[in-house]
Order: structure tokens, then sequence, then C-alpha cells
């Protein structure tokens, strides 16, 4: 089976993802985006090693599965933190970043 | 004194190391009112008053000292060298405090000490109930040790620490009474002018180190004919530039009269009698090497004659009883330097003491004067304190006629003698100028003594001039025997005991080939000095005594423009302040403006610069955790084209 | 471990147990500062008697391995012109620390481990021999100063000390360059390696060029000076005088152990213009001080001037000028930190540096008025004071090799003496008026004491500086014979004389 129909539903699902990173405001939803990206990413790797026949991509989907569950703790806790400071999960409000 | 008359032996002396015997006590001489000026200052809280009469201790034990080796030095004619530790040893530059003492080192020790002690016992009473009354004996003692430096030093630097340290007393001194600006302000332009003329006696060291690679005074005039005409003649106008802000000749003379603001004593001591000869004490000292540049000289010699003419006619307007004596001073110094510039250097030297004589006596009689007239200056409202003060009119009645050139009195012999030497070394128009001005001095110096002590009183009512205390009227009469005799027994025809005693310290002028400006000899060149003085005596009883004076300066007989220019001083001092105070501020302030503008404004300019960079740049760091990501992605597509079309 | 180490180290140790012990009550902070600096001055005397007067190399060398992968070592070594420096420093310290005693009450902890700091680095910047430690010590100067001028200085502070910082960094940044050039060329950092490198001619220049840039901004040299007034004058006293006393001695010192001995030919070449530049400064400096209104600005200008007459005696490259302004080096540190210690008793009792607004004060504190004329006849170069036994021989030893210049610098004496007396005339005499002035108290015991060795200083230095110059002499003509425009009877024997036993 082509490859191709693979590549095209990871390009789609990482489209969707990026498009919700840059359109929506709520932290929650900007994070459950990047899990979308990072998912697509996965699913690429993945049907690569398939194609190619090897472990490599493989491996690297259980590399970035266990980062994104350590960034998934992490970043839930920030969220939940800044929902307790600022009472909000609106990214656009703390602008903690700016000069 | 009278042991000058000893007989000298040779032209050159030997040379002799004094390890032991009086002269080898010659480190003591300084050191002893050194030592007096620390005590004093230490303990002025406990001792109060009482710690002035160390002061006067160390005065007296310092002239009998100097007297003591003075008649070692008689007694055995030598030049003697007294080793002493080294100062300064680095590099090539050697510099010892060893002392010299010769002939005259012996005649400038017993003037400094003589009048030094005078001035301190006359001191006693003149400065009596001042609150810092022991501080100003420990200034006068820290004088007296520096100007004892300057006379022994065997080493022109040690010389110039000498020079340097009168130059900070007479500062003291002039400041004694700090609290009227005006005194403050005298005092900081003495310093400061004798600081350019300082530069001047550097750059002189450092030519003079160049030329011979020393800077003991010994080793220069040793090796002074070794020297090229045009590094003499250089040396001589930058030594004479030195001894002009020191003996207050042109241009740096301003500060002198200015100095009077100090008490009478530092006057008399210092502004006349010591500290200001120091200059022509320097030349006569290096006239071996004076007498390697004749044109040289002849600067010396002239600016000297323009000195002793400008002073004597701004003396003649001045209505100040110590502003007259001070141009007076001026004047009389333009005399010696015009002594040292014709090759006078004995005679020069001669009428160094008897001017130390008369013009410290008239300076303590001046004192005197104003101790009885609650301190008033203006000559105009005295008149007729013969009866009040006899001794201080008897006394000063010498010194007049002294200064004026009486004979037999001391400034007869010198001032005539420093004259006929010019006009038979070939200076005619120093001869001339000089003779004219030695009429304005008997003019102006009688004009002062006939408003001061005689005529109708035109004091006023409330005042009661009385008779100075004894410890003030007896350094009068002390001085005022010297100025009487003083002439005769030193020197009084050329060729005395005086001249052959210095004779081998000074520089030969043989070999200068001068020739008498005319025929005139002595016999009829010395009357003409007496007719000169006789002059000026009389033309001032005609104005100032036979016709009846107001008790006002508008009863000046003198008018007129040159009268006008010579009491504003021909504006002289206006126009330094216009070149110095008034430029050399506009100078600094337009410095300063390029200090914080330009140089700093470039500073700052980098500093501003690189803010407004990062103001631009800042925009970017928005905070919108999106935008971050837009722009994120953006660069991402970008990168992804760039790859696109290089693969394509 | 030898005594060089312990000089440093003692203060180090101190400054280290101030920061961390925060419950110290302020007497005890004292009684370490005293404990440090004293032992460093102690520590310091010691090296000098073990010091070999005659030996013109460094001395008491002391090595430990560093970063072996370059050959940086921790190597201490030091001459008669180190020498002198470092008894400098570890003297003025403990007199900084006491004479602060009254004045800073904040912070106190850590001002006095500052200063700890700043000696320890000061004495590794005169002791090293290793360019990449000198560097590090060199720059490392700036940090405490930093704070110093930061936290305990006047209203402008901030701006000065960010002032102070980048502009001696920026300098100093141009000579690590530098350094890292010749570490390529000489594989080590060690000092005597790359004084032996036989560099090219014209990359010396540049590689000259970027030495001088640095220590310039810390001598400082006219056109770089304008960090000083303003550091000097928002610094605390203490500040002030660690400035003046040493901090600006580090630049003099540069010149004359790394500039002149490692690019010889580039010194003989630009010695001219340096000497150029020296009298600039030197008149520049002098005129500007002249209209200042502000009694530590003024001190600052004539520290400009000051400087300069060092610079001037560095460059004239002959032993009688060169060794006089290492003497001068001592001298400039010893009047104007008395000068602006007075200045900070004064603005203690006063809290205000404007000159106008003292008067007369000459008959309300006899004794601050007669150590204050002391002090400013010392630096107006009196003869008698230490001034001039260092200005004197600069200028004699300038006149030999270049006349313009010695005579145009001798004017500078002039000018001293005019905005110092001056300014002494301004704030000393006159009337007393003035509320203020009639209630200002004299210096008390404390002060006096802290002012007492640097005035016996002054005059003995002034009256006998042969022991100073005999220190400082062989040293320079070694330098000098680096350079290659002195002859030395005697021959070098190693670069370093290691260490006794």
């Amino acid at each position: 089976m082509a490859i191709g129909y693979y590549l095209a539903v990871s390009a789609l699902l990482f489209s969707i993802g990026l498009v919700g990173v840059l359109l929506r405001r709520n932290a929650i939803v900007l994070f459950m985006c990047i899990e979308l990206m990072l998912n697509s990413v996965n699913l690429t790797l993945a049907s690569a090693a398939r194609m190619w026949g090897g472990p490599d991509g493989q491996v690297f989907v259980f590399f970035v599965i266990v980062v994104a569950a350590a960034e998934v703790v992490v970043g839930l806790a920030l969220i939940v933190n800044l929902y307790f400071r600022r009472g909000t999960l609106d990214v656009d409000v703390p602008q903690l970043l700016r000069w | 004194m009278i042991l000058l008359a000893a007989e000298a032996t040779g032209v050159a002396n030997e040379v002799v190391e004094a390890t032991s015997g009086v002269i080898s006590l010659a480190w003591l001489i300084p050191l002893l009112p050194l030592l007096g000026f620390v005590a004093v200052l230490a303990t002025t809280r406990t001792l109060g008053d009482g710690a002035a009469r160390i002061a006067l201790g160390a005065s007296l034990a310092t002239l009998l000292l100097s007297a003591a080796v003075s008649v070692g030095v008689i007694a055995d004619a030598a030049t003697y060298v007294r080793p002493m530790p080294t100062w300064i040893d680095v590099g090539g530059l050697t510099v010892t405090f060893d002392l010299l003492i010769d002939q005259l080192t012996a005649v400038m020790l017993l003037v400094v000490t003589g009048v030094g002690f005078l001035v301190h016992v006359y001191s006693v009473g003149y400065m009596h109930g001042d609150p810092r009354y022991s501080r100003f004996f420990a200034y006068l003692n820290l004088f007296l040790a520096s100007m004892l430096i300057l006379v022994l030093a065997q080493n022109l630097l040690v010389l110039f620490l000498g020079w340097e340290l009168v130059g900070l007393s007479s500062y003291l001194l002039i400041g004694f009474w700090f609290e009227d600006r005006a005194n403050a302000t005298a005092a900081k332009k003495a310093f400061i002018t004798n600081r350019v003329g300082d530069v001047a006696f550097m750059v002189a060291m450092f030519l003079a180190f160049a030329a011979v690679g020393t800077l003991d005074i010994l080793g220069l005039v040793d090796n002074a004919g070794a020297l090229s005409s045009g590094t003499a003649f250089a040396l001589v106008v930058l030594f004479l530039g030195g001894a002009a802000a020191k003996s207050a000749q042109i241009p740096l003379y301003v500060w002198l009269p200015d100095a009077m603001a100090g008490p009478t004593p530092v006057s008399a001591l210092i502004h006349a009698a010591t500290m200001v000869t120091a200059g022509v004490y320097l030349l006569v000292r290096l006239s071996p090497v004076l007498v390697q540049s004749l044109s040289g000289m002849e600067v010396v010699a002239y600016i000297g004659v323009a000195t002793a003419l400008l002073a004597a006619i701004i003396a003649v307007r001045q209505d100040d009883i110590k502003k007259v004596l001070a141009y007076s001073t001026v004047s009389q110094l333009g005399f010696m330097v015009l002594a040292v510039g014709v090759g006078a250097f004995r005679e020069g030297i001669f009428h160094l003491v008897t001017h130390a004589f008369f013009k410290g006596l008239l300076f303590l009689a001046a004192g005197s004067v104003m101790h009885g007239m609650a301190n008033r200056t203006d000559i105009w409202q005295m008149g007729g304190l013969r009866k009040a003060m006899p001794v201080t009119f008897w006394t000063a009645l010498v010194g007049w006629l002294a200064i004026s050139g009486v004979p037999p009195f001391a400034g007869f012999f010198s001032k005539d003698q420093i004259l006929t030497e010019a006009y038979f070394h070939g200076y005619g128009v120093v001869w001339a100028l000089g003779l004219l001005a030695a009429i304005l001095t008997a003019f102006y110096m009688s004009r002062w003594f006939f408003l001061v002590f005689l005529g109708a009183p035109r004091y006023q009512s409330d005042l009661h001039p009385h008779e100075s205390p004894r410890s003030m009227t007896v350094p009068l009469i002390v001085l005022a025997v010297l100025s009487a005799v003083g002439g005769l027994l030193l020197n009084p025809v050329h060729s005395g005991p005086l001249y052959r005693f210095l004779e081998p310290t000074v520089g030969p002028i043989d070999q200068l080939g001068y020739e008498p400006v005319g025929p005139l000899e002595e016999p009829v060149l010395i009357p003409l000095a007496i007719v000169a003085a006789a002059l000026g005596i009389v033309v001032a009883y005609l104005l100032y005594l036979r016709r009846p004076v107001q008790g006002a300066r508008t009863s000046e007989p003198l008018t007129g423009p040159l009268a006008e220019l010579a009491e504003r001083r021909f504006f002289v001092d206006e126009a330094y302040e216009a070149a110095f105070v008034t430029a050399g501020g506009g100078l600094s302030r337009a410095l300063v403006w390029f200090d914080t503008r330009v140089i700093d404004g470039l500073v700052n300019g980098v500093g501003t610069g690189s803010v407004l960079l990062g103001r631009a740049a800042r925009g970017a760091q928005s905070g919108y955790v999106r935008r971050y990501v837009g722009v994120m992605v953006l660069g991402a597509l970008v990168l992804l084209a760039v790859l696109i079309v290089q693969v394509v | 471990m030898g005594w060089i180490t312990v000089t440093i180290v003692i203060p180090l140790v101190a400054a280290l147990v101030l920061a961390f012990a925060s419950e110290l009550e302020d007497a005890g902070i004292r009684a370490i500062g005293l404990i440090g600096s004293v032992g460093a001055l102690l520590a310091s005397v010691v090296l000098a008697v073990q010091f070999d007067v005659a030996d013109p190399n460094l001395q008491l060398a002391e090595t430990f391995t560093w970063i072996p992968a370059v050959d940086a070592n921790v190597s201490l070594a030091v001459d008669g012109v180190s020498l002198v420096l470092i008894l400098l420093t570890t003297l003025l310290t403990p007199l900084i620390l006491v004479a602060s005693w009254s004045s800073i009450t904040d912070r106190l902890r850590g001002y006095v481990a500052a200063f700890l700091a700043l000696e320890a680095a000061v004495i590794g910047v005169f002791a090293a021999t290793d360019l990449l430690l000198f560097y590090v010590f060199f720059e490392f100067t700036l940090v405490p100063m930093y704070l110093i001028i930061g936290i305990w200085g006047g209203a402008g502070r901030r701006y000065a000390a960010v002032k102070f910082f980048l502009y001696t960094l920026l300098g100093g940044l141009l000579m690590l360059v530098a350094i890292l050039y010749l570490f390529s060329q000489a594989g080590t950092f060690s000092y005597e390696a790359i004084v032996a490198l036989d560099l090219d001619p014209s990359v010396q220049r540049w590689l000259f060029g970027a030495f001088v840039v640095a220590f310039a901004v810390k001598v400082p040299l006219f056109p770089v000076h304008t960090w000083l007034p303003d550091a000097h004058t928002e610094a605390p006293t203490g500040g002030s005088v660690f400035l003046a006393g040493v901090l600006l001695k580090m630049g003099t010192f540069g010149l004359l152990r790394y500039a002149l001995p490692i690019f010889p030919d580039a010194t003989v070449t630009f010695a001219p213009w340096l000497l150029a530049v020296s009298v600039v400064g030197i008149l520049y400096g002098a005129i500007v001080a002249l209209m200042q209104s502000d009694i530590k600005k003024l001190i600052a200008y004539s520290s400009v001037s000051h400087m300069g007459f060092v610079v001037l005696g560095t460059f004239a490259l002959n032993t009688t000028a060169t060794a006089a302004s290492v003497v001068q080096m001592v001298n400039h540190g010893l009047s104007t930190g008395a000068l602006f210690l007075l200045i900070g008793f004064l603005y203690e009792r006063r809290h205000t540096r404007r000159i106008a607004d003292f008067g007369g004060l000459a008959k309300q504190v006899p004794v601050m008025a007669g150590l204050w004329l002391l002090v400013s006849l010392s630096s107006l170069a009196l003869p008698g004071l230490n001034g001039f036994v260092g200005e004197f021989p600069i200028l004699l030893g300038t006149f030999q090799v270049n006349r313009t210049a010695a005579v145009l610098a001798a004017f500078g004496a002039v000018l001293a003496a005019l905005y110092l007396l001056w300014a002494y005339q301004r704030m000393f005499h006159g009337p007393l008026e003035g509320e203020a002035n009639t209630s200002t108290t004299d210096l008390n015991r404390r002060e006096i004491g802290v002012l007492a060795p640097l005035l016996v200083l002054i005059v003995a230095i002034g009256l006998y500086p042969k022991p100073l110059f005999d220190v400082v002499e062989p040293s320079v003509e070694r330098v000098l014979v680096e350079v290659g425009v002195q002859e030395l009877d005697v021959e070098p024997a190693a670069a370093v004389t290691r260490e006794e036993g």
C-alpha cells in the first residue's frame, strides 16, 4: 500500500493542530492541538518505519511519546497554576514575556 | 661684621670637605628653626602664647651658630662642602643635601639670621594679643629654616627646595589674617606668580642637567666654560625668569605689592630684606654661568633697570604707607638685578645687604607707625608724628637718608657703586636710567617721610599716636645703626673689604671686554649721584613740606596723565587680570563644556544609540504566545521553501 | 604556599566569611574587616622583608596549576614595581575600612566584603605572571567596585556605576583579544614566554594598541577619562580613595609590566604619541579642574592631570623618568587618597560637596585646614613633600628625550597650584559665615589616626625617597632593557628567581 495516504492523513492532522495553535486562545485547547501535531509526526514516523522496514522510526515514536508525556505533566501544571493566579485560561492575557 | 674686613686669600677658593669643626655643624643652622616650627605647632595648644619663646630661642640659636660658622669662613677662606645624606638618587640624577659654605654664604647667613632674629623680637610687641600669636612665630621659624636651606644648598634642587618653602612660608604669612578675603587672595597670587617663575627655574635645571649632567652648583659652575653659547644664553634667561618671580622683576613683580597684606614684620623680613633677594642671590651664585653669555647678561641688566624705573615711577603716587615701601622694594631689587646684569655681582650683593638693613628698618618703622595709629595706612592722614614717636622718627630718618643715597649712609655706597660700575662696563642707557630711578627714589622716599613724620598733624583727632614698646624700638635702633654705618664699614670704596671678601665666589668678568661709556671718572660720577639724591629730596621738600599740605590726597601736587598712570600702576594688574583670569577662565569653561558635551556626549551617544537600537528591536517581543508561534511557523515555511527550491 | 598567595588569600577568606555570616553584628563585621585587611598588610610586609632589592627580576614566584589544557597557571611573583603597589594597596584598605566606620551604616557586611574582595583582586593584578590570570583579576576588580559605587554611592550612582563598568570592560575586551592572539603564538599564557616572543613589528602595533586602550581607560588617559569624574563623585569615600589610590595604578602598572616589554618595537614607535597624549591630558585635566564647583570632581580631574605625569614618565623610556613615574604612582595614591579621605570627613559633617557651600573654615577647623593644606601642597608637588620627588625626575628625564613635552608638562605644576590653592582659599579662607560653617566640627582622633600614616609617608617620601627608588629602579631598568632602550650593567640572571626554601 502506498505510503502517501498515511502521509496525507498525518499532514492533515498536523495542519489542524497548527491552525488550532495559531487561532485558539484557550490554553487547554492549545495544548491539545500541540498534542495533535506531535501525534501526526508520530504517525509519519511509524509509517516511514513500516516503509523502510527498520526499527528506527518506531524507536523515535517512543521517544516522542515519552517526551510528550513529560511535557503534558509540566505544561498542565503550569496551566493549572496560571489559572489559579490569573483566573483565566486565555493565553493572550498574561504577557509575562513582554519586555 | 667688622670681621669681614679680614684679608681674603687669592681669587679662587679651595674646596674643602667640612667634616669637623664648627663649619661641619652648619646643618644645624636650618634644622634649628625647622625644629622650632614643629615644636611651636605641637605645643601651641598646651603652652599657648608661651610657645612663641621656642621660636624666639631657635632664631637666636641659629643666629649665633651662623655667626660662628661665618667666623670660621672668614678666618679660613675656602669653599666648604659639608657632606649630607642623599635626597634623590634615580637613574643619572643624584641630589644630596650637601651644604655649600663660602664667603657668599656667610654674608647671606648673617643677613638672614640677623634680620630674622630682629624681626622675631619686633614681632613680640607687634603681634601681641593676636589670637594666633604663637602660630605666627612658627611660620617665621619655617621661613627662616627655608631661607637658610636656600642659602646653604650645594645643589640647585635643594636650593629649589628652599626656594619653594620660602614661597610657602610667604603664602602662609601673607594670608595670616585669612579671614579677610583680600589677604587670602594676595597670598594665593604670590604663590601662583612664583610658580610661574618656578617653571622657568625648573626648565633651567633640566637644561643644566642635560648640558653638564649634574645639578650640583659646584659641578655646574666648574663646567660653565664648556657650555655652548646658546645653552648659556638660555640658562641665563631661564634663571632670570625664576629670579624675576622671587625677586619681583618685570613681568612677574605684581605679587609683591599685594603681599603687603601680611603683617608688617613679614613685609620687613620676607618681602624686603631676605626672601625677595633670593633671586639676586641665585644669579650671583650662578655668576660663573652668567659670564658665559654676555647677551644673556644684557637681558638681565635691562630687565633690572626697567623694573627699577617702573616701580620708582609707581611709588611716586602711592598713598599707602606700606605700598610706597613695596614699590620701592621692587625698584631696589631692580637695582640689584641691574647690578648682576652689568657684571657688578659683588656690588649687587652689597646693595642686597644694605637694602636689608634700611628697607627692613623702614618697614619696621612703618609697622611701628601703624601700631601707634590703630593700623591706619594712608600717609595723607598722618603727619607730624615726630613728636609722638621719637624713636620711630629718628630711626626712620636714618632709613630715609640711607635709601635716598645720602652719604655716608649705607644706601649711598651700594647704589652709587652699582651705577658707576654700570658706567664703567659700558651700559650708558642703564646708567642714565638708573640715575633717573635714583632721583625718583630720593623723591618718593622724601615724600613718604615728610608726609608721615613732618609737617602738621593731619590724623583724626581721636587718634592718639604713641611710641611702640621696647621690643619694637630696639630692633629699629639696631637696624638704624647698621643702616647708618653699614656701608661705610663694609665697602666704602670700590674694592673695599666686602668686595675683596666675595671675590672668590663670583664669576670672572675680565674676559667680557667691558669698555667704559665715556671719559668720566669716579670723582665726577660720585658727586653726580649725590646731586641726584639732593635733587629728589629738594623737590619733595618744595612740594610736600614747604607748601602746606591738606589732610587729603586731593592736595597731591603731582597731576597729569603720567601721574595718573603711576597711581593706577600702569594698569598692569588689570591687564594681567584680563589676560589670565578672564581669558584663562574662559578657556577653562570652554574645556569644561567640551568635556561634558563633546567627549562625554560621544560616550553617552554610544549608550543612547544602543538603547535606541534595542527599543527598535524590542517590538518583536510582544508577549503574545501565539504571535511567537506564528513567526515560528513563518520561519519554518521559509526554510521549507528554501529547501524545496534547492532540491528542485 | 608563599607569602604572595597568603597576601591574596587572607582578605579573600575574610570576604567569604563575611559573605556567609549573615547573622553578624556591625562590630563583628568591622572586626573581621580589620583582621582581613591588617592581616594582608602584615603579610605584604613579610613579603617586602623577603624581597631582594638588588635583584631586578620577578621574585618569590609561586605556581599552581590552573587550566593545564591551555597551559594557564596561577603563577604569582613580584618585582619592585609590583611590591610597592601591593604595599600601597594593603596600606590603604584598612585605612578605608576604618574611615568608613561612621559613614557606612547600610549593608555594612556587603561593603566590607566588597572591599576585601577588591583588595584581593588588585593584589592579584599586581602579582600575576600569567596573562590569563592577570586578565581575570583585572576584570574581576570591576565587580566589587561596581557594587561599591552602585550601592553605597551618591545620588547619581547608577549612571556612574554603569559608566564605570562599561567603559573599562570595553577596554578590557580589546586586551582579551590581544591576549588570545599572544596565546596562539606562544602556546601558553606564561608572562616570561610571551615577553620572550619575537613578534613582527606590524603585528605588535595592533596588539600594543589593544593593550594601551585597555590601560588608558583605566589610567585614565585623555580622551577616555570621562568615567572618572562621575565615578569619583558618586562613589562613597572609601570607593573614591581606593579608585584613586589603587585602581588607576592598574592602568599605568599594566603599561609598564605588559605593554612595554611585550611590544618593544611598537613602544618605541608610539612613545612620542603617548608623550603627546600625556601632555594634553596633564594640561587639559588641570584646566578643566579649575572651573569645577564640586570638590570631588575637581580632585577627579586633577587625577587625570597627575596620572598624565605618570604616563609621561613611563613613555620617556629612561630610568630617571620611568622609575620616578612608578614612585609617582605611589605618591598619587597617598596624596589623592588622603585628599579624598578629607573630603569624605567633611562630607560626613556637611553632606555637600559644593565648594561654594564652605568658607572660612580654617578658623573653625584648624586641624582639618592644616592637614588639607599639607595634602594639597603634596599634590601640587611642593619640594620636601612626596609629589615633587616623583614629578621632578619625571620632567627631568622627559626633558632629555623630548624638550617640548617636558616644558609644557611643567606648566601643569602651575595649574595644579592654581586649582588646589583656589579651592583651598574658597573653602577655608575668608570670613567664617553661616550656621553650617560655624557648627562644623574638627577632625576627631579616629580620623586623624586614619590620615596619620598617609601624612607620615607624604613627608617621609618627600624628604627621603631613596628607599622607594632603590626598590623600584632595578625592576624599571629590567623593563627598559626588555624594550631595548637601556643598557643594563648587570646581566639578568634568570627570567624568574624561584623562591628559596
